[in-house]
């Protein structure tokens, strides 16, 4: 089964593990089935229409799987998927002066 | 959890978001988290690499916070969290903030204006993704 890296703010979900193995022959197959196990970890994971949130970046080694194929990006029992947050943010509403 | 910024790292943060204003500063908070409290022993400014709309939005690419994550792991402590500025704007989280936050990572936050640094709070994500708890910033 191919290996999930767990970054450090998922952690608590996975019982403190940084590593996981999950059932999957594809990225996105993978990850649906960490969310299944991990019913915790899923809203942070996924928009509630069920898309993957956009910081949070899923790479196969060291290419992201978004310059692959994506979800359908296969993966082997050999292969390592690491969850990688990008952090954004940014102020909105009222200025203060 | 109370958030442990010695005097010498709040300057470093009111540096990097005077120098940024009008744009949005961002950075990495490095430390130990004991369980009781979360202890900041660096602060590691880094660009902001958001395309356009930098005086209010910010962003810090995943191999940045991959590299974050390694070079903490050499010294045998964590990233625990990230700081950013919000020029003009309240030390509160936008909802923008929040559609985009993490769990665990204290954001800490530095309201600036023209004459510098006016408030900084810092600030944790509830589990439920609802809103966020302020966390006491301890000198």
């Amino acid at each position: 089964m191919p290996k999930v890296r767990i970054p450090t703010p998922l952690r608590q979900y996975t019982g403190g593990s940084s590593e996981v193995q999950v059932s999957g022959d594809t990225a996105g197959e993978t990850l649906g089935n960490l969310a299944e196990e991990y019913p915790d970890l899923r809203q942070h994971l996924y928009t509630s229409d069920g898309r993957l949130r956009s910081f949070v970046n899923v790479y196969k080694g060291d290419e992201d799987i978004r310059y692959l194929d994506g979800s359908e990006t296969e993966v082997s029992e050999n292969d390592e998927l690491s969850i990688i947050p990008s952090i954004a943010g940014g102020s909105a509403g009222r200025r203060c002066r | 959890m109370p958030l442990k910024l010695g005097s010498g790292d709040i300057d470093h943060i009111h540096e990097h978001a005077k120098e940024s204003y009008p744009e949005e500063c961002a950075g990495a908070l490095i430390g130990m988290d004991t369980g009781e409290i979360k202890i900041v022993v660096d602060v590691w400014p880094t660009e902001n690499t958001h395309e356009g709309e930098r005086e209010r939005r910010f962003l810090i690419e995943p191999l940045q916070i991959k590299k974050f994550e390694e070079q903490a792991q050499e010294r045998d402590i964590d990233l625990l969290g990230f700081y950013h500025s919000h020029p003009d704007h309240p030390a509160e989280p936008s909802e923008y903030d929040r559609e985009h936050a993490w769990p665990y990572y204290s954001y800490v936050i530095a309201s600036v204006g023209k004459d510098g640094v006016k408030e900084m709070r810092s600030w944790v994500l509830k589990d439920d993704r609802s809103g966020y708890d302020e966390e006491p910033i301890l000198g």
